[in-house]
């Protein structure tokens, strides 16, 4: 079997997984969170055949060496190996709390992550090696940031958890950050849905790259009226998200979590992540740039957003260790931490320009 | 209050720079500081960033915004007098948040584990209770042989009442690790002030065969004043002397010193030849699969070093390092020496080198050729089935040769060098073309930088110490050893500044190695 039958499969089990997770947060009935489980397992192991044969179609085509030719080059290689990870974690997770609930959270962002490729038509081939990126320091650099980001993504969903399970009144600042976060998260998914469509439909043409169409069909219309109905109904969708988010918390009540295990999973994820965030993804993106490029930091704006996610997580970590915040504060760092994530990872490529643009959509 | 009063200006303001919030404040400002820094497009044409200003904030306000902007150093932001003094605010903030906290952490690593009242057994974290077989004594040493090999510690001892109180720490070190980080991004930031101030930054667009002994800053682009040239000229003639090319420009050398640094000219020791300039492309694709230059150093007319210098491979003499960034052509065709190789059926062969226009004969024959058109990268139309060139760069070099018999024409074609197959005359002799030679420059980042090792070290020292805040952890354990009837009762009490769990784990593994011990002894 080729790489991309496996992917297939992958994505087909991760989605089916979601669908049983879910199934079995409503019912709970045991078999059905065995069926997620092994669902889940069977889609983790067709990933990591299909991440090795990948690597072996790489390594042929580049003509180089083994280390080289890790498949974690682009932005479709660096989501599929980003949903790896997030997976992995989760499985530990699952076989150490011995709780499923949390799948219900984890494999919707994988389902996400994995349409999110499809959605954005981001380019699938295998392409050869750049220059710039034909170094050993590629495999050490890509791999942790994105181990380390996946922990972030494990302290966003419990950070987030938790907040729906601990915020009472709509007053709250804490229940109006999450509930205004989760709502433009899902608008500007649903946007970007909506550029693809448009993209799909009309322009047809490839040189024409899709990173210029970003809101076009949206927020950013060249029709006014467009435009406008797409503000207001951003604006009603994440004011919906607030006045009704509170059933949210009966669902993740319904999770035999208790908010203190939550609180311990978000700061272990991040204690885990944020020295492997800074030696992988600083420090060695910092070397490997002076090799390269001659300059170990030029303030370009992927490093400075990776220095920005940095700070944030710097800042959970001293919050809670030396101010001795604990619980729903504490959470809002966690998950305003992983919007910083996103931002560095996705939106730097697609907004921002920069040296670093290899993860690009073109 | 009355104590405030009589701090003097000096006490309030450490006060105020060892406060947490001020880092709080720090860590926000360079946050959403270097987030307009990203958005802004740092040091590019003030039309784009007009443009993108024009784009936000609607076209009328973008050009006073742009002055705005720039008169506050936006458009170089991180470079700004502003943004260095958040980083030199920061910095003061944590060497004086770590010289307030440290007394205390220093007592909590140095202090020893003392025996303790038995009341405060009961306010542990880790408490367990076990009873063995034996009097105090024999359990004594059963449980220091158990406590030594499972977990790794050596217990001191008391003699209490009814028995003993056993007693020790370990990993107090490790509470140190958040000082070794923090100060590493001091280190960091030394590393980054001295490449500042004795470091050099800059660029060479080094056409094929020529030596330069300068090298330029960004920012100074080369100017066509008679002035610049000449005295890059003088300085390269003199191969980097100063006091020689001063003379040749007959002005002082604190003068020409002076004006090297005004026009960006940055003196290297020696000089710097690019031999060659080559692309190396993905088989059949223009997809580039290595930039190679190829350099030489050279110092009192002697070649000292040779290297083939690639991305992500630079090359470094005497603490400057040459790295490939950029390529481009330098010259017209009249500059250009195409590379052939002849060899004519029978065996015979010859290296050739010719200029455009030039001829040549196929060694052992009375056939002759003439270069008599160039194309850099040169396409077959898909339509018409007419060659064109398709790309500004050397993509796909080839040069069309019209060949000669006795005076008349033969035959002529497009010999490519990515295509070996158009190198074959029908009449069986290979005309082989190896490409041109003298028309393209090669783009090289200059960089001395003798703080890049003080950041490299201040990088490990990081490592190290997040490796030691996160993941070990300082623990202690105290033993009770309570004499009962035949039987002794072991009262564990244990903390850990980190990851109790695990330590609470070990502990009961130990637990259940002395409860067997126990059964075993029935």
């Amino acid at each position: 079997m080729d790489s991309s039958t496996l992917f297939g499969i992958s994505t087909m089990a991760y989605i089916l997984a979601m669908i049983t997770y879910i199934t079995y947060l409503a019912f709970r009935k045991s078999p059905i969170g065995i069926t997620a489980t092994t669902i889940t397992i069977i889609g983790f192991v067709a990933q990591t055949f299909a991440i090795g044969a990948r690597w072996i179609e790489f390594k042929d085509i580049g003509q180089m060496g083994w280390l080289r030719a890790a498949p974690f080059t682009n932005l479709y290689e660096s989501l599929v190996f980003f949903v790896w990870c997030l997976i992995l974690g989760y499985l530990i997770i699952e076989f150490k709390y011995r709780n499923r609930s949390f799948g219900a959270f984890v494999t919707p962002i994988a389902g996400l992550a994995l349409a999110f490729i499809d959605l954005t038509g981001v380019q699938k081939g295998i392409q050869p090696l750049v220059p710039a990126l034909q170094s050993n320091w590629l495999l050490a650099h890509v791999l942790m940031s994105f181990i380390a980001y996946s922990t972030f993504a494990l302290a966003f969903s419990t950070g987030l958890m938790y907040l729906i399970m601990k915020t009472e009144k709509r007053s709250e600042a804490a229940y109006i950050f999450w509930t205004v976060t989760t709502g433009i998260f899902i608008v500007i998914l649903a946007a970007m849905g909506l550029d693809y469509l448009k993209f799909k439909l009309l322009i047809k043409s490839p040189d024409v790259l899709i990173k210029s169409y970003l809101f076009k069909a949206s927020f950013f219309s060249p029709s006014g009226a467009v435009s406008v109905v797409s503000w207001i109904g951003a604006a009603v969708f994440v004011y919906l998200v607030w006045r009704y988010g509170g059933a949210l918390k009966k669902v993740v009540g319904s999770f035999s979590l208790s908010s203190e295990t939550l609180d311990e999973i978000t700061y272990k994820s991040i204690a885990i992540g944020f020295p492997i965030f800074t030696l992988g993804g600083l420090i060695f993106g910092a070397i490997w740039a002076d090799q390269a490029w001659g300059v170990y930091w030029s303030w370009d704006p992927k490093e400075t957003w990776s220095l920005i996610t940095w700070f944030a997580y710097a800042f959970y970590l001293h919050s809670r260790l030396l101010r001795g915040w604990r619980g729903k504060k504490t959470a809002i760092v966690a998950v305003l931490g992983f919007v910083m994530v996103i931002f560095t990872y996705l939106g730097v490529n697609l907004l921002l320009s920069g040296l670093h643009s290899y993860g690009g959509m073109e | 209050m009355e104590k405030e009063k009589n701090k003097t200006f000096v006490d309030k303001l450490w006060d105020s720079l060892a406060s947490i919030k001020l880092a709080i404040i720090i860590f926000a400002v360079l946050a959403l500081t270097s987030i307009v820094g990203t958005v802004i497009e740092q040091n590019a044409d003030p039309e784009r960033n007009i443009k993108l200003l024009a784009k936000l904030f609607g076209a009328s306000a973008a050009p006073s915004l742009f002055r705005i902007f720039d008169s506050l150093g936006f458009m170089d932001m991180y470079h700004s007098w502003w943004f260095i003094t958040i980083l030199l605010l920061f910095s003061a903030n944590l060497v004086i948040c770590s010289i307030e906290r440290l007394p205390k952490i220093l007592k909590l690593v140095k202090e020893p584990v003392k025996p303790l009242p038995e009341e405060r057994f009961k306010g542990f974290g880790i408490q367990r209770e076990l009873t063995v077989k034996g009097n105090p004594e024999k359990a004594k040493g059963t449980v220091m042989r158990a406590v030594k090999s499972s977990l790794g510690f050596q217990l001191a001892e008391t003699k209490e009442g009814h028995g003993y109180q056993l007693y020790s720490q370990k990993g107090n070190y490790t509470r140190l690790g958040v000082y070794v980080t923090h100060f590493s991004i001091l280190v960091i930031l030394v590393g980054a002030v001295v490449g500042i101030f004795f470091g050099f930054k800059g660029f060479l667009n080094l056409p094929e065969g020529r030596t330069y002994s300068v090298a330029f800053s960004r920012g100074h682009h080369m100017t066509d004043t008679a002035e610049f040239e000449r005295i890059v000229d003088a300085v390269d003639a003199s191969s980097g002397n100063l006091t020689n090319a001063a003379k040749t420009l007959s002005m002082d050398v604190a003068t020409l010193k002076a004006k090297m640094r005004s026009f960006g000219i940055q003196p290297l020791d020696f000089g710097i030849r690019c031999d060659e300039f080559s692309v190396d492309f993905y088989e059949n694709t223009d997809m580039p699969k290595a930039y190679k230059s190829r350099l030489a150093v050279i110092k009192n007319g002697k070649v000292v070093l040779n290297k083939v210098i690639e991305v992500n491979n630079p090359l470094t003499y005497d603490g400057v390092t040459f790295y490939q960034s950029s390529f481009g052509f330098s010259g017209g065709i009249e500059n250009a020496v195409f590379r052939f190789r002849l060899a004519s059926k029978d065996g015979r062969a010859e290296d050739l080198n010719l200029r455009y226009g030039g001829s040549f004969t196929i060694p052992g024959t009375d056939i002759t050729g003439k270069i008599e058109d160039f194309s850099p990268a040169l396409g077959i139309d898909e339509q018409t089935g007419r060659p064109f060139t398709y790309a500004q760069q050397m993509n796909n070099p080839a040069v069309y040769v019209n060949f000669f018999e006795k005076g008349s024409r033969k035959y002529g074609g497009w010999l490519l060098k990515r295509y070996p197959a158009t190198w074959k005359l029908p009449d069986g002799n290979i005309v082989a073309f190896n490409g041109v030679w003298g028309m393209q420059y090669t783009g090289l980042q200059v960089r001395k930088d003798p703080g890049v090792w003080i950041v490299y070290f201040g990088c490990i020292t990081m490592a190290v110490g997040l490796f030691v805040a996160f993941f070990m952890s300082h623990r202690k354990l105290w033993i009770r050893l309570v004499e009962e009837k035949n039987t002794t009762r072991v009262i564990i009490g244990a903390s850990a500044n980190k990851n109790r769990h695990a330590f609470e784990r070990k502990i009961d593994k130990l637990l259940s190695a002395l409860g067997s011990d126990k059964t075993g002894g029935k």
